[in-house]
């Protein structure tokens, strides 16, 4: 999923001085799970904004929305008849959410209410940690499941660099070393000849390096 | 005031432990929007502490007088003086 981090109260109060009457708009995908945006977030923003302003001498309108979707023209849709009733939308989707918020609705101004983190799993309640950077060229049927590009700090391909102490990163000892997870993890598989495998060099245009990618299915169209 | 279970004889196993991390949350907001601190508190009784139970709701009354009234309650007073005035 993609997660997130709420941005600090403060934040928000400032982006909001100029408007008394917003759309607080929450998602029920990734931030639902994540805990950052769903319907339940929205109310919890949306009464320490009005209690917020209150406090400080001044009300707020916000009308509560959570669409299915952010990210999905149908749903985003679903606010055209009434978004331009308000003066902007504070939307706590991820990035994406908010951006294409903010392509459709061109009158409007888009706000953030959180800052989007990575593609992550749920290690347990409250604790989420990164897999994934969707380098669009995965090598997990290589490296015993575990990416380097991600849990590799320098996203190193071809083993460890002499900052690996004891299975930790040099960056943060809390951290384990990726290489020292594949590495374990292809013996364990007795696979450690898929090391010998990797490429000389990995291509870096199918990631970000390419500029903003797009996915094109022709038999979907 | 919010009253859990003592801890380790939550129904729940864990409940009352989640609970009081909720009520942490709040009481944070709460301080970060300048209506706290110290206007939400939570307690661990069992059901058979009833004289314990009324002396934890008066030393949070005490707590709340203490503190007086919120800034929401003193801006909404001036605005009902604002309002009366206006209605003169």
């Amino acid at each position: 999923m993609i997660t997130g981090t709420p941005k600090p109260i403060e934040e928000i109060m400032e982006m909001l001085d100029p408007y008394d009457n917003i759309v607080l708009a929450g998602c029920h995908g990734c931030v639902t799970v994540c805990r950052v945006g769903g319907e339940k977030e929205v109310q919890v923003l949306a009464s320490t904004l009005r209690l917020a302003r209150e406090a400080a001498g001044r009300t707020i309108k916000i009308r509560e929305v959570s669409l299915e979707r952010q990210c999905d023209p149908e749903y985003v849709e679903q606010m055209r008849p009434y978004v331009t009733d308000y003066q902007a939308v504070l939307s706590i989707a991820c990035g994406a959410g908010i951006q294409f918020l903010a392509e459709k609705f061109t009158t409007t101004p888009l706000l953030p209410g959180i800052n989007t983190g990575f593609l992550g799993v749920t290690e347990r309640q409250g604790e989420w940690s990164e897999r994934c950077q969707g380098c669009g060229d995965c090598v997990l049927h290589l490296t015993g499941g575990i990416c380097p590009v991600t849990r590799c700090a320098k996203s190193l391909f071809h083993g460890p660099c002499g900052g690996s102490v004891k299975g930790s990163c040099e960056v943060d000892k809390d951290t384990k070393c990726g290489w020292q997870l594949i590495i374990d993890r292809l013996v364990a598989l007795d696979q450690m000849g898929n090391y010998g495998k990797l490429k000389p060099y990995k291509g870096w245009n199918s990631s970000r390096d390419g500029g903003p990618r797009r996915i094109i299915r022709e038999d979907m169209i | 005031m919010v009253i859990g279970c003592l801890e380790g004889d939550c129904h729940y196993v864990n409940g009352n432990i989640r609970a009081r991390a909720r009520v942490e949350r709040v009481y944070a907001i709460l301080e970060r929007i300048k209506i706290g601190p110290n206007r939400i508190r939570m307690y661990n009784l069992s059901a058979g502490e009833g004289s314990k139970f009324a002396a934890f709701a008066n030393e949070f009354v005490d707590q709340i007088l203490e503190i007086g009234p919120s800034p929401i309650n003193l801006v909404r007073a001036g605005n009902q003086v604002v309002t009366a005035k206006e209605a003169t």
